[in-house]
């Protein structure tokens, strides 16, 4: 019964991370790519990890999968954010359909600075 | 039992992401685009290496799959810095 329902955490998982790849392939462009691969990815390796440590049942083997997992949960999140802001940066151009880019007007490409949001800027500032 | 149907089927939808990460990565079409397949084939070779430790029950594997995960975070963001600290801007 343990067998049964670890094979399917294991094949959940791997399903999981099927729908991250097509994703990466299927979206059109940067910040959707990213947005799929990130959370189904890490959402697939945990679901991986789970089944194998309820297989297993074992104190070193559940203590290593904890480890992946929150290493993991920890880690993807703080690159996505790292290569989203370098693609921001460098210019990565946006998919037609979005609506919402606050930083278009504030960010200069060229000195790299970011300017305040208008509502927070001094009056005479400009 | 289980292991008959699962064993080959956990490692097929593994293998066919791999190559749509593949794709994505010769794909591009920006350099930001190619880290991102890199940073998904690193974790789906992470979970290949989770469901080879299911399979052969060596559970030493496990091990390599962190020091995997480690090193694809890593490499993400060495790939950002370069891109912000002046890499190339089209590609």
């Amino acid at each position: 019964m343990i067998d049964v329902l670890a094979g399917l955490l294991l094949l959940a998982g791997a399903l999981f991370m099927f729908i991250a790849a097509l994703g990466a392939v299927r979206m059109p462009d940067l910040m959707t790519r990213m947005h799929a691969t990130t959370k189904a990815g890490v959402l697939g390796a945990g679901l991986m990890l789970a089944g194998v440590a309820l297989y297993f049942a074992e104190a070193d083997v559940l203590a290593r999968a904890v480890a992946i997992v929150l290493f993991t949960m920890l880690t993807a999140p703080v690159a996505a954010h790292a290569i989203g802001r370098a693609g921001y940066f460098v210019g990565v151009p946006f998919w037609e359909g979005t609506v919402k880019d606050e930083l278009k007007d504030r960010y200069d490409p060229d000195t790299h600075i970011l300017a305040s949001p208008p509502e927070h800027q001094e009056p005479g500032q400009g | 039992m289980l292991s008959t149907i699962l064993q080959p089927l956990v490692y097929l939808i593994l293998s066919v992401s791999l190559g749509l990460g593949f794709f994505r990565l010769v794909q591009g079409p920006t350099l930001p685009d190619r880290v991102v397949a890199l940073e998904l084939i690193a974790s789906l070779t992470v979970g290949l290496i989770v469901a080879y430790t299911f399979f052969s029950a060596q559970t030493a594997f496990l091990d390599v799959a962190l020091v995997l995960a480690l090193t694809g975070f890593l490499t993400a963001i060495a790939f950002a810095r370069y891109l912000e600290k002046g890499g190339q801007r089209d590609d």
